[in-house]
Order: C-alpha cells, then structure tokens, then sequence
C-alpha cells in the first residue's frame, strides 16, 4: 500500500445504482427547468423508469454473479456478491411498487403529499397553493436518492461506505416523512423525530464505526473480519464497536429497543411514503445487518448472540403485544412490522447457511405484502371537511363492513393480513418457515417458538380487522351522499394530471379488468346494482355512488362517507403484490431456487 | 404411473368447484345451488371411483399414491396416497357434502333462487371440501400442514360471516384456538425435517418415519403434534371453542366442522403421531388415554346440562371424541380399528343430528330445547328421523355406531380395563342426554305456536335419508368397513411398536378371527 492507487472501477457492477443515482439528479434538474405541468407527469415517470432500469441491471448481474459468486468493486468499498444483489433487487422492486401507489393521484384528484411542504399547516399560503394545484413532485427525486442509498446499504464493503449509504437513504426519509397532505402537524412531527432520533442513531455508528477502526487499524469488512479471527487480541474496542454498529442498524430495522420512532413515523409520513420505508428500508438494513454479522463478526458469536437474541426476542413480543390495542390501522401495522423485524431477526440471529436465503426471501414476501397493504389504506379514504380534499381513514372502526362495498380490496387486504399472519398457501407462511427453520437449524429453537407463539398471538389482530371488513355491520357506511360543489369539480379538473384521473364507469371498467384476482369482484367497479349493494349495505345509493371514482368530495361539515378508490396505479400496486402474494404462496420453488443459488456471501 | 391420479381429481374438483361458483356469470347465479350440488355429486362420484381402484385386500397400505416435487428447496413434495382409514374417512367426507349443500338450500336468505350470500358459502364450503380431502390424503408432512392449516380460512367465514349472534367471537375463538395449536406444530414440524433425512422429498412421511430423535425431543416433538391435534379433535380440557362455534355457526357448518373437520386431529393421532413417534406414544399413552375418559364422561355430563341444541350435539361430540381417543392409545388392534371406524359413524351420526337440529331451530327461531316440546305429533317423520339419528349417538345396536364403540371399548379392555370401564358409563350417559332430548323436544303437550309447524321437506329428507341408511346398512353389515381399517390398524400398531393383546379371553391369536368375532358379537346383538 505504497502510495494512492486508483482502484479499478468496474463499472457495470455498480449499474444499479448508478441508474438510480443518475435519475435521481436527472430529476433535481427537471425540477429546477421543466414546467409545472409537465414535472408533474416527468417526475412520476422518470422515477419508474430510473428503478426499472435498476431492476433490470441487477436482472443483468445476476448471471456473472451467480457464476463467479460476486464481484469486490472499488477496492473492496463495495461487494457485489449474492446476498447483495438479491437485496439489491428486491429492494428496487419493492421500491418500483411503492412508486406505483405514490404516484396515484386518481383519489379526488389529490395524491399523498402536501401541494406546498413547507408552507405552514393551517395558512393562507397552504391554502393558496392547494386552490392553485400546486405538487410537490420533488418527493420523486427524494425517493430516487433514497433507494440509491438502500441499494449501497447491504453492498458495503466498509464502515465508512456503510455510514455514506445509511445518510444517503435517510436524509430523504427525513424529509419525505414530513410531506403529508393530511395532518400536517403530525406528518411535521414524524419527520422531527425520525431526524432527532434518526440521527442519535447514525452518532451511536459512527462511535462504532471508530472504535472498530481503532481496534483492527482498517475500516474493510474483510480486515475487521481477519483481525477478530485472533481470539487473544479481543477486547472492549471490539465488542463496544461491534455492539454500538448493530445498534445503528437496529435501529433502521425498527427493533425493540430501538423502535420507538416507527410508530410515530409510520403513521405521520404520507402511506406511500410509510410503505416504501417500511419495505424497502427494512430490507435494505436487514441486507447490511445480514453482512455484518456473517463477515464481519461472525467470531464474535458468542458475545454478540445475547443480546441478538435478546433483542429478537423483544422485538417479536413487544411488537405484537403493542400492535393488539391499536385501533388505527397505520400504527397497528407499523407496530406489526416491528414483530415482523423480530421474525427476521431469528432468521439472522441462526447464523446459519440457511438464514441468509431465509431471510431475504421473508424480506421480499414482507415488503410485497406491506407495500400492498399500505396501499390499500392509502386508498380507503373519506371526504375531508372543507376543500381540504378526501382523507386516510385510518380509524379502524371505519373499515367496518368494508368487505362489502368493495370486496375486491377487502380481499386483497385480507390476504395480506393472512400472509403477514404467517397462513399457509400465501407467501407469509413460506417465509416464515424459513426463517424458524433457519432458527432450529442454528440451535436457536427458542428463538422459533418465541416466535410461532407470537405469531398465533398476532394472528389475533390481523384477523380482528378481517372481523371487522368481513362480519361487522356497516357503520359509519356514508348517511349522505357526497354533494358536490363547483370549487372542488374544479379543483379536482384542475389538479387532474392530463389523462391521468380515470373519470366514469368505463375507466373503473378497466381498473377492474387491469386488477388480476378472482373474478367474484368482477361487479365491484360497475355502478348501478352491484353485488355489493345487493349484498344488503345499508344505502344502497350511496353504494352505487362510491363506486364512480372521483366522485368530488363533499362540502359536507365532518369526515364524509368512508369510501375506496379501485383504479389507478395504486390499485396496480394493490393487484400486483396481491397476485405475487399468493402465487408465491402456492409455487414459491423459483423464487427459492433464485434467491438460494445465489444467497452466499462474499468472504 | 398410468393410473388416473383420482386423489389429484378429488382434490381439484371442488377447487375448481369453488372457483366455478365464485365467477359464475350473472346469468347463471340463480343456479348456484344446483351448480354447487352438481359439483359435490361428481365428486362422490368421483370418490367411488377412487374405492373401486382402490385395492382392499391392500387396504394397510397407502395406494393410489402420486409423489411429485413442489418445493424441493425446503423438501416439500406434493404427495398423496391413502390408507383404508385415509379412503374411508374421504367417502365420508364426500358423503356429508353433498348433503350441507341441499340441506343449506334456503339459508341465508335464498327462497326461489340462491342469493350471492348463499353462493359464496357454498364456494366455502367446496373449498373446504378440498382442503379436507387433501389433508386425508396428504401423504407428505408439508402439504398436511399446509392444508391443515389452510382449511382454517374457509371455516372461520363460514362461522363468521353466516352464524348466529356471537359468531364473531366464535370465529375468532375457533381461529385462534386452532392458530396456537397449528402454530406450535409447526415449530414441530419444522425440528422434525432437521432430525430427519432432509433433502429435496425430507417431508416426505415414508422417510420421517423412523428418524433418530434423542428421547426428548421425540417427546417434545410428540407433545407439539398432539397439542395441535388435541384442540382440533377437540379433547378435555383444550375443548372449549367447540359448543360455542357449533351454537353460533350455521347447522350446515357445525356439521363439516364437527363430522369432518375435528376428524383431522383424530386421524393426526392416528396417522402421524403413532408412526412418527412410536416411543414418545407409548410414553404418553397412559396421560392420553385418562384425558380421553375424562372427555368421554366430562362432554356426556356437560351434553346433559345444556338448553341449547347446538352447543349439546357438540358436547356429546367431545365424548365421542374421547372414545376414538381412548381407543386409538390403547394400541390394540381392535381398539385402533374400532377408532377409525368410529371416526366415520360418528361424522354420519353428529352431521344427521346437527341437520336435524337445524331445521329444528330454522322452523321455530331458536335453537333452545326449552323452546319445543310435543314435536312428535306435528312433525312426525323429522321425530322419526332425529329419534334414529339420536339412537345412533347412543350406539343402539343395528346401527354402525354401536359396532365402532363396542370394538373400541372391548379393546381398550383388553390393555386398560379401569379406562374401558369407566368409558362406560359414558354409554349410559349417552343414553340420558339422547333420549331426555328427544323427551324434551318431541313428547309431551305441543307447546304453544307451534301446531302449525311443517314436517321435513322433500328436499330435507333427501339431505338426511342417505345418513340414516348408511347408518343402519353399516350397522348390520360392518364387515367390509372393518376390513378397510383393520389393517391399518395392525400396521399402525406395529410401527408403535406394541403387540396386540386379543380382546376374546385366552385367545391371542391374530386378527382375522378377530374380526369374525366381532362381527359375530354384532349379529348376536341384533338377534335379540
């Protein structure tokens, strides 16, 4: 090492996230020269297609990778090996389904974000913007910076591109977390605390970060890893180091202890925004937690499984426990993706062969799942008061009798709460499967029952909502119809993406044929008598009208009637993760046999 | 393999049936009935098909087996075959619904044409069909959890969404019950693939018979299965989803629940447990076979004590329960048999009584005893039909259930006599909570409002008439029944490990005089 060598740089290995970077900047430029009206329809499309390009490099790799086992890019900064890639995929695909539901404006013509963030909530100048039909499409490049930093996460060769990728991830969900169109106080909070919080917790990995320099003299996985295989050289600096590193990534896991800013956050940043950090973000920082406890300190086993198994164990009891007594339906699937940090915890805390497949493969069925199910909220809505536009109705008591009005979202919620239940014949069952496998195969078989126990328990709340779409009587079904006003039609015409808000019986017509599931929905979407109103819903006029999608949200005095939103690209989104839910539920062999060829990590 | 794969076909016809119900087009939606019907029919059919291709000189072994891979990746195979108990418990299977499905003709609000309410519980109910079938004849451990669990989904809509009152803490109650349970074997039979062979078929059940497990954890992984199969059978004291899901659930429901669904934990005892861990099964027999009576006499005494007719035809369920369990652990080749047995007669018997009990509570509007009385003569063919059908529950010789619980007490005698004994009074328990019913309901003054009542349709007959028949056929002919089950019985014996002891007095001789014997029993008692 005399002297600055400059590394070779093997470019193609690094395309994914070149791809994403490069659109994301492609994207401040749009911002800063394109017109308003055309970002609004760049913007969305730039970034679809900026993540697709990536799905498609890694789709590229795959074939070298899986041959020659990975690559070591940049001098060993960045290893492009098989774990890597799989998380580096699935996180661009489950970045491209967030995408979907982001972009969906179709819902009265408003989508998830605020038309201007940084006006103060409440004012004149917010109030100004909306009639104006102002968006804010800087979300999009936002999350196209995230997702790069998510795909360098789990590919760091080193501390130091460790610490650059996890800034670069967060530092735009910071932000996107505040950008809510409803409640923006809450959303400003969220986005406060996710950066106090976040940012003790990128503090805590850096002092790991340094002590762990200061213990092996290197900050390369590869050398930690070599100086830790001499058991007489252990000491503090190592096992603080190691221990205050998992601590920061934890933390991005969302596990019990370090979780107490998920709820608060999932719940205050915008749902498509909620989906794509508990998505993706999980699996990014599982791929890195995966790679530092397999290279990095897999000798320190011992002194590390403790508190790993500690911190397992917490986390999937804690997190069903809280997740029972919720009753808003984003808190209590942020409070379920903390349990579900815990089921893939076991996954790593195995430390076996197994694991490593187990783990990404859950990673991938959670986020579909997630994503779909937050996109599912994102559509059940009811009309603001006011020309505030039509809110989330997160209220759980809300979704009563929602299986009825619209069955076909009922169901795909319904399978996503069964798949996140763990229920056989969806794909949730499947992972968890192989992540308790994993456990018993590493002699964690406490872990595994810890987590089949609490898995039963938290049957108990995903089912409760099922109870509630499916059995509970309608209440709160809407009394009135929604009447409509000249100010929000125009509203709703002017904020329209040209061609984007499907309007009238023959756009729901084809979001119905576009949604693949099982045709017993087939009369959702049409208007008139639908099986649904024949169903028996209390007002059947009402029930015909929610079905027109953007019907204009009315000037009524309280939170309108609770109604849902079948079309446009969220519903995509909806359809896709529920068809991939279950397909991969019943014939999951080739998504196994992809992500086990290849689930081997780089020494 | 050549021959027609025919549990690939029974598995699929009603999945497809379901699918078929599901996207009728509008049109045909007025039909949905006759589709359903059309559907559970073929599958009888198709059943009989499968008994005729079926070899019972055979019947110990596992036959029309079909093996293929599903996800070698974690060792699962898509693997079916059945025994003579696997076959015999999917005729009846295929018997009762064809039967839930006319005897659900008018339900949930369908009078000339079936309503959409109605449709989708008869697509439930198909897909239940499917998953039952399959979990008779799953002949690979991941594919029999699978579907052992999955069958949960349809069951708690079909309590849920149709049932009474309280259905949704039924529904929740039943799922969760079952959820522990379910839960708790999988972490069983995920430790149980490690143990075993492993690789690409490891859940294949002909290679986890005989892993090398360390006495401990064959016992825990023992108590990890029996647990699922104890609260599903449903056994003292893990019993108590049982009366509240079968009083809220509809009639056509409690009897797929109870005739056919809790006979998957009978049959895991029988077809899981046993072979799987022949060692831990003795250890636990004597702990087992105690619940077992107390079940038979706990669910006889709480039968007695209850108003509502629901929650009393589930009770004496429990105590029937016990007597396939008390004679599946006393690992006797008469016991094992008389149990299989049993499990089919008492799906005919409890599925009739639930039937009846419905169109009881669907005439009147409840389901409490104390609302009928002196039914007799008003509706003198449904007394008819419920005093046969009660009969049978208290194993009145001449029909088939007297022959199931006289073999399992005569050879739970044989190994456990106090057991045997005191299992009888469950007998004569039996007796009081089936007759006192029937004394209650049908005798005496007609209660007031209710003189008009009609007597059984046309259409519910036909729903109730095939159980009756069989009941009485079985009854005086139970020779080719006991010659399906028996050799599955001597063969789950000899995987446990345990000799046979002989029920006839000095005998220890082998099975097939055996079997005349107790066939010969039989006739004696009919001749008196």
């Amino acid at each position: 090492m005399n002297g600055f060598v400059a590394p070779e740089v093997a470019w193609g290995a690094l395309s994914p996230v070149l791809v994403v970077l490069g659109a994301a900047v492609l994207g401040v430029l749009v911002e800063a020269f394109a017109p308003p009206a055309a970002r609004r329809i760049v913007q969305p499309l730039l970034a679809l297609a900026a993540v697709a390009g990536a799905l498609v490099a890694v789709a590229l790799l795959w074939g070298d990778v899986e041959r020659t086992g990975g690559t070591v890019v940049l001098g060993g900064s960045v290893v492009l090996d098989g774990p890597a890639l799989v998380t580096q995929g699935v996180v661009a695909l489950l970045a491209l389904l967030s995408l979907l539901v982001l972009a969906d404006r179709s819902r009265a013509g408003q989508g998830a974000i605020a038309p201007l963030v940084a006006a103060v909530p409440g004012s004149e100048t917010e109030r100004l913007a909306r009639r104006r039909g102002l968006v804010q499409t800087e979300v999009y490049p936002l999350v196209l910076f995230a997702t790069g930093g998510m795909l360098v996460f789990p590919a760091a060769g080193d501390l130091l591109t460790l610490f650059v990728a996890l800034e670069v991830l967060s530092l735009p969900l910071y932000l996107l977390s505040g950008t809510a169109r409803e409640r923006r106080l809450l959303s400003q909070e969220a986005s406060l605390k996710y950066f106090l919080l976040g940012a003790f917790a990128s503090a805590l990995l850096l002092f790991g970060i340094v002590l762990l320099y200061g213990y092996a003299g290197s900050l390369r996985y590869a050398d930690i890893a070599a100086a830790t295989a001499d058991p007489s050289a252990l000491d503090a600096l190592l096992v603080l180091g190691a221990v205050l590193v998992l601590v920061g990534l934890l933390f991005k896991v969302g596990a019990v202890p370090f979780h107490s800013w998920t709820p608060d956050v999932y719940q205050g940043a915008p749902t498509p925004i909620t989906g794509f950090m508990a998505a993706c973000t999980k699996v990014a920082a599982l791929g890195a937690l995966l790679r530092f406890a397999y290279v990095v300190v897999p000798g320190l086993e011992w002194d590390l499984a403790p508190m790993l198994w500690a911190v397992a164990i917490v986390t999937m009891v804690g997190g069903t426990v809280v997740a029972a007594v919720q009753s808003d339906v984003k808190r209590m699937l942020a409070y379920s993706s903390i349990a579900h940090a815990g089921f893939l915890l076991t996954g790593v805390v195995a430390l076996d062969e197994l694991g490593v497949g187990a783990v990404l493969f859950y990673g991938l069925v959670y986020g579909v799942a997630t994503i779909g199910a937050f996109g599912v909220v994102a559509m059940v809505r009811q009309s603001g008061p006011g020309d505030a536009g039509d809110l989330e109705a997160t209220d759980l008591a809300q979704w009563n009798g929602l299986a009825r009005r619209h069955p076909l979202l009922a169901l795909a919620f319904a399978v996503f709460l069964l798949s996140f239940a763990g229920i056989p014949l969806t794909a949730g069952f499947l992972g968890k499967f192989g992540v308790f496998s994993a456990a018993v195969a590493g002699g964690a078989w406490p872990l595994a029952l810890v987590g089949v126990l609490t898995s039963a328990a938290a049957a108990y709340f995903y089912v409760r909502v099922i109870v509630r779409m499916y059995f509970t009587g309608g209440a709160g079904t809407g009394d009135e119809a929604p009447v409509a006003t000249a100010d929000d039609a125009a509203a709703t015409q002017d904020l329209a993406p040209a061609g984007g808000v499907p309007g009238g019986a023959a756009a729901a017509e084809s979001a119905g044929g576009r949604l693949p599931v099982t045709p017993d929905a087939r009369g959702v979407t049409t208007t008139g008598p639908s099986p649904a109103a024949a169903a028996g819903a209390p007002a059947g006029a009402t029930t015909a009208v929610l079905d027109a999608p953007p019907a204009p949200s009315g000037a009524v005095r309280a939170a309108g009637p609770v109604r849902a939103v079948t079309s446009g690209p969220a519903a995509v989104a909806v359809g896709l993760c529920l068809v991939a839910t279950v397909l991969v539920g019943v014939l999951p062999q080739p998504v196994l046999d992809l992500v086990g060829r290849v689930a081997v990590f780089l020494p | 393999m050549t021959q027609t794969p025919w549990l690939t076909v029974l598995l699929a016809l009603p999945l497809v049936g379901a699918v078929l119900l599901v996207a009728l087009p509008a049109p045909l939606r007025a039909r949905a009935r006759e589709v359903a019907l059309a559907v559970a029919v073929l599958e009888l059919a198709a059943a009989v098909a499968a008994l005729l291709a079926f070899d019972t000189g055979r019947a110990g072994e596992h036959q029309l087996v079909e093996t293929h891979a599903w996800i070698p990746a974690i060792g699962a195979s898509y693997a079916l075959g059945v025994d003579g108990v696997g076959i015999s418990l999917v005729l009846m299977t295929v018997v009762l619904v064809p039967l839930v499905v006319l005897a659900a003709w008018r339900e949930q609000g369908a009078s000339g044409a079936a309503t959409d309410r109605l449709r989708t519980y008869l697509a439930l109910v198909l897909a239940l069909e499917a998953a039952v079938v399959g979990v008779f004849a799953a002949r690979d451990l991941f594919l029999f959890y699978v579907l052992f669990e999955a069958m949960l989904i349809p069951v708690y809509f079909m309590i849920g969404s149709y049932g009474g009152a309280r259905r949704q803490y039924a529904a929740v109650k039943f799922l969760v019950y079952s959820l522990v349970g379910g839960l708790v074997m999988l972490a069983g039979v995920i430790a149980l693939y490690l143990a075993g062979p492993g690789g690409p078929d490891g859940f294949l059940l002909d290679r986890l018979v005989g892993a090398e497990l360390s006495t401990t954890a064959e016992r825990v992984l023992f108590c990890s299965f029996f647990l699922a199969f104890a609260i599903k059978a449903p056994m003292f004291p893990v019993h108590t989803w049982l009366p509240d899901a079968a009083e809220q659930a509809p009639a056509g429901t409690s009897t797929l629940l109870v005739g056919v669904l809790d006979k998957v934990g009978t049959f895991g005892m029988l077809t899981l447990c046993l072979p799987l861990f022949p060692g831990a099964s003795r250890w636990a027999a004597p702990v087992v076979v105690v619940l077992a009576v107390v079940s038979v006499l706990y669910g006889a005494l709480l039968a007695i004590g209850q108003r509502d007719l629901m929650r009393l035809i589930a009770y004496t369920s429990v105590s029937h329960f016990g007597f396939i369990v008390l004679g599946i652990f006393a690992f006797t080749s008469t016991s094992v048999s008389g149990s299989s047995f049993y499990m089919v007669n008492h799906g005919l018997s409890t599925g009739g009584l639930f039937l009846l009990a419905g169109y009881l509570a669907a005439r009147r509007g409840s389901q409490s005893v104390d609302a009928f009385g002196g039914l007799q003569r008003v509706v003198p063919v449904l007394a008819g039909l419920f005093l046969v059908v009660g009969l049978s529950a208290l194993s009145l010789p001449g029909l088939s259930t007297f022959v199931s619980e006289f073999t399992v007490i005569v050879g739970a005698f044989t190994r456990y006599p106090a057991a045997a004994v005191v299992a009888c009074l469950g007998v004569v328990l039996a007796a009081v909570y089936v007759l006192w019913t029937y004394q209650r309901v049908f005798t005496g003054p007609v209660r007031p409002g209710l003189e008009t009542m009609r007597d059984v349709s046309g259409r519910e007959r036909w729903a109730v008439a095939p159980l009756v028949v069989l009941l009485l056929v079985l009854g005086f002919v139970p020779g080719p029944a006991l010659d399906l089950v028996r050799p599955p019985a001597e063969r789950a014996l000899a995987e446990v490990g345990v000799a046979d002891t002989a029920p006839v007095a000095g005998g220890g001789t082998a099975a097939p005089p055996d079997t005349q014997g107790t066939q010969g029993t039989q006739d004696g008692e009919e001749d008196e």
